[in-house]
């Protein structure tokens, strides 16, 4: 199957390779393989595959990753949009008040 | 879900320590969130004695009825009480050196970790995610540092097993900080695979995951069991436009009110289905090899082709003035139908971030409306022409 690969320069991640201090962690968590060990110190290699999950950021003991965490979801957009928290994607259920809600995506 | 910047050391820890001792002396009863998981639960089946107290036992294997509720789940009846009750579980006979498994209490979150564990014993530790699965619970944080660290406090972890490891679902990440989780717990995250069925791989390699393991797809086969809920969802907005169009349509027509019922009524429900169809089946199955990056263009060329399929099956006669603006509009309609649809899969998809949906939106969403618009207004246009 051809990689699916969403748009072009759009991702917020950035990389200070000053902080970093080579643990790895970073690595380990993200589910594109959008880091790799530059020797070491972590370097960006795909971009454009950066889903903005946060997984890197959150896990590096050195705060050398930052990104602008999100759920790329149309939906929940729209809803947000609408000033609507509740209904769109599974990720902006509202679980205090889950019947709000139609059932979306996961 | 709104944007937060999380450079890793903004985790809320705020009463972490306060709360954390659950069995302390207080004549009151516990936090009620941090009470231990019920034996009396449908899927249990019996308990273990432990240090913490009666533990439900669970099996590996899966019964009828969490297989029916996987399925409702999946079409979207019931889902919002597919929950276990958050705490700790015994998997077969685990005992102090067994690997201890953390989940989210979304039913099919935990079903697809036990029912992947055939033949092994393992401690489940079951987060409060509000019934959310483990990824979406991870962005919104429950499925977090916090809830992790409180739980295993909660549950007792420390007298459970004798060792400090615990294996969280790599999907888990963006919501728990492994660092602190070790500094405030004294346990270390390992993160496991992304699919459970990689769990025995793992845990023969001795906690470690190859590279495979730890990279999302999004094959046919995961975006197909992801079509259900969008279309059950499509669907139930269909059945309300679809007997207006229908009833629109029989002015539209050259003949009388219900002749042309009969005729472009019909074909109306038929191209609406048809871009539904587009939009939230076809758009998802054939997702990798339409064109474009942006979901809205892979959906609109799905719509635009369905669309033309469905006029050429029909002998539309682009001689009439009439059969030029009726076909076009079904073309203008069925594309934004479908674009729009195939863009709210985006929430569905595995590799789309926040940045590149808005960016997405700002000029897909005016286009989809546009279309739409001009597609009804070249329609009833058409009518005057019959």
């Amino acid at each position: 199957m051809r990689k699916l690969s969403y748009l072009k320069n759009v991702a917020t991640l950035t990389v200070d390779e000053a902080r970093c201090t080579g643990c790895g962690a970073c690595l380990e968590v993200c589910p594109h393989e959008v880091l790799r060990m530059n020797g070491r110190r972590v370097q960006i290699q795909d971009k454009d595959a950066c889903m903005e999950c946060g997984a890197c950021s959150r896990n590096c003991p050195a705060g050398a990753i930052s990104v602008q965490v999100g759920v790329g979801c149309a939906a929940a957009v729209i809803n947000g949009m609408l000033g609507r928290s509740g209904a769109g994607c599974c990720c902006s259920i509202d679980p205090d008040n889950p019947s709000s809600q139609g059932p979306r995506c996961c | 879900m709104t944007e937060q910047d999380s450079t890793g050391k903004k985790v809320n820890m705020q009463g972490v320590f306060p709360m954390a001792p659950v069995s302390s002396c207080s004549p009151e009863s516990p936090h009620p969130e941090m009470m231990p998981a019920r034996l009396d639960q449908p899927f249990a089946e019996g308990f273990m004695e432990s240090p913490s107290g009666r533990i439900p036992r669970v099996s590996p294997s899966l019964r009828t009825e969490d297989r029916i509720g996987t399925i409702k789940a999946r079409i979207g009846v019931g889902r919002m009480v597919y929950t276990v009750d958050p705490g700790l579980y015994a998997l077969g006979e685990p005992d102090r050196n067994s690997p201890v498994l953390v989940t989210a209490n979304y039913k099919m979150s935990f079903d697809s970790l036990r029912g992947a564990l055939l033949g092994r014993s393992a401690w489940i530790l079951v987060l409060d995610t509000k019934g959310i699965n483990v990824w979406c619970a991870a962005g919104k944080g429950t499925f977090g540092t916090e809830e992790l660290v409180l739980r295993i406090a909660a549950v007792g972890l420390k007298n459970i097993v004798e060792h400090k490891d615990i294996i969280l679902p790599q999907l888990g990440a963006p919501g728990v900080a492994a660092h602190l989780v070790k500094k405030l717990s004294g346990f270390r995250v390992h993160y496991g695979p992304i699919r459970a069925h990689d769990l025995p791989a793992y845990l023969d390699a001795g906690m470690k995951a190859t590279r495979q393991m730890r990279t999302k797809t999004f094959s046919l086969k995961e975006r197909a069991v992801l079509i259900p809920i969008e279309l059950v969802g499509t669907l139930r907005t269909a059945a309300i436009i679809i007997p207006i169009m229908f009833l629109v349509s029989g002015f539209l027509g050259s003949k009388d009110f219900v002749p042309n019922l009969l005729k472009d009524g019909v074909f109306t429900a038929a191209a609406v289905l048809s871009a539904v169809f587009a939009g939230a089946v076809l758009t998802p199955l054939l997702l990798p090899y339409l064109p474009g990056r942006a979901f809205s263009v892979k959906g609109f060329s799905a719509g635009f082709f369905t669309a033309l399929l469905l006029l050429f099956l029909r002998g539309i006669d682009m001689g009439s003035l009439h059969g030029v603006l009726g076909g076009s509009a079904w073309v203008l309609m069925m594309s934004a139908v479908s674009a729009y649809l195939a863009m709210n899969f985006t929430g569905a998809s595995t590799y789309t971030s926040l940045s590149g949906v808005k960016k997405e939106m700002r000029w897909a969403l005016p286009v989809q409306i546009g279309a739409g618009i001009s597609g009804i207004c070249l329609w009833l246009l058409s009518g005057f022409f019959a």
